[in-house]
């Protein structure tokens, strides 16, 4: 083996090394952040999205480490799938959560979102009340 | 369900990223392999229909491998930004809901943009608005009026970025004039 | 120089782990604990890398993809059922 190939073996590795340490670190973030924040949306956010870059982090290892040029597509696919099933279970989680009133309103500074579920809210009750007079005068 | 037929043109994005996973499953990229793969392809997408996803036609790669680097430098940062919230600020955080109207009304590009949004830690898709594309997001450390326009100015660069990428042409000549202006 | 990071990485992951199991444990509301469970998968799922790379083979790859798409498919069944339960409640 000569010298020149053993210093770039040696780089590979410690990027790659690197690489899985920050990686697992992300996880650790993770559970840092369902610990200490104060409600489900915010805790979300924490859970979700580091393991984004965590997970690219270590599948980047694993290619600097095999040393193949055809692992990186299968690579990349495992890490397409995660980019496109993130974001879906992400949304339908914070959905149900702030349908279901799982935010501590106090600690948001502004609620855009709030005036428009009201508005959606009341006119689906006049709606409702409408139908319910109607019917009543059909019965009569 | 109107079975319009849809063009292979349309279509081909959809078998290329069939053909892609079939040989990264098999871990096998030699042409009799990807071939089958293929062919698996266009069954799968002739049986299984699904209602077309309706693509503008462009693709612009030399705007796609900036946005990429972009936004994978943004993943980064930002993911370091809410270890740093997690580990100091804790449990008083501040956060915001906040409404950001999209220009483009094509449900690829509303899609597209609140999936890097999603991706990008800090914010999360809560709601959209289909009727007016409006999406509501929900940000993390958000505590002013400034901060709220700053992130909406973000999202509408992001999107805007998208449209160079992969928008129609109405949308790219919106984005031009609206640079100039 | 693998060893050690094996080690440094073994013991982040189960601290991330225990901080998850204790959030599922105390979590005040479904739609937590489904989250942290979501969690605890993404770390299995990290684990997984890290054995891959540090032995250098592929075997946990499908794997890795499968259980992916159990915490996808899992955390989004729930919160579709915590949302209809949570409207009929209100109706009521």
């Amino acid at each position: 083996m000569n010298p020149e190939a053993s210093v770039v073996d040696n780089v590979i590795d410690t990027v790659s090394a690197v690489f899985l340490v920050v990686g697992a670190l992300m996880s650790l973030a993770a559970a840092v952040g369902l610990l200490r924040f104060p409600d489900l949306l915010s805790r979300m956010h924490a859970a979700t999205k580091p393991q984004v870059l965590g997970l690219f982090l270590l599948l980047a290892a694993i290619g600097l480490q095999l040393r193949s040029w055809w692992v990186w597509p299968v690579l990349l696919v495992a890490w397409i799938f995660q980019l496109l099933t993130v974001p879906i279970s992400a949304h339908m989680v914070g959905r149900a959560g702030y349908r279901t009133k799982h935010l501590h309103r106090e600690l948001l500074s502004s609620d855009e979102l709030e005036a428009v579920v009201q508005k959606a809210a009341q006119s689906a009750r006049d709606e409702s009340s409408r139908d319910e007079a109607s019917d009543g005068g059909r019965r009569d | 369900m109107s079975r319009r037929r849809i063009s292979l043109r349309q279509e081909l994005p959809l078998l290329v990223w069939l053909v892609l996973v079939w040989g990264a499953l098999w871990q096998d990229f030699s042409p009799g392999n990807l071939l089958f793969g293929a062919l698996l392809a266009v069954l799968v997408a002739r049986i299984f229909y699904l209602p077309p996803v309706e693509l503008s036609g462009r693709f612009n790669i030399l705007y796609a491998v900036p946005f990429a680097l972009r936004f994978l430098g943004r993943v980064a940062a930002a993911s370091v930004e809410v270890m740093y919230l997690a580990a100091v600020r804790g449990p008083r955080v501040i956060n915001a809901v906040v409404a950001v109207p999209l220009r483009s009304h094509q449900d690829l590009m509303v899609t597209a943009t609140g999936h890097v949004i999603s991706l990008i830690p800090g914010s999360l898709v809560v709601e959209v608005d289909r009727s007016t594309s409006t999406l509501y997001l929900h940000a993390l450390n958000v505590s002013s009026p400034e901060e709220v326009e700053s992130l909406r100015k973000e999202v509408r660069s992001i999107e805007a970025g998208l449209i160079r990428i992969m928008g129609t042409r109405e949308e790219l000549e919106a984005i031009r004039q609206e640079a100039a202006a | 120089m693998m060893q050690t990071v094996l080690a440094v990485t073994a013991v982040i992951l189960s601290l991330a782990a225990a901080g998850a199991i204790i959030r599922i444990s105390r979590g005040p509301s479904l739609l937590d604990r489904v989250l942290a469970s979501d969690v605890l998968l993404a770390i299995l799922g990290a684990a997984l890398c890290i054995d891959m790379a540090v032995n250098r083979h592929l075997n946990n790859l499908m794997l890795l993809v499968a259980l992916s798409v159990v915490g996808f498919i899992g955390s989004v069944t729930v919160a579709r059922f915590v949302a209809d339960r949570r409207e009929q409640a209100n109706e009521s």
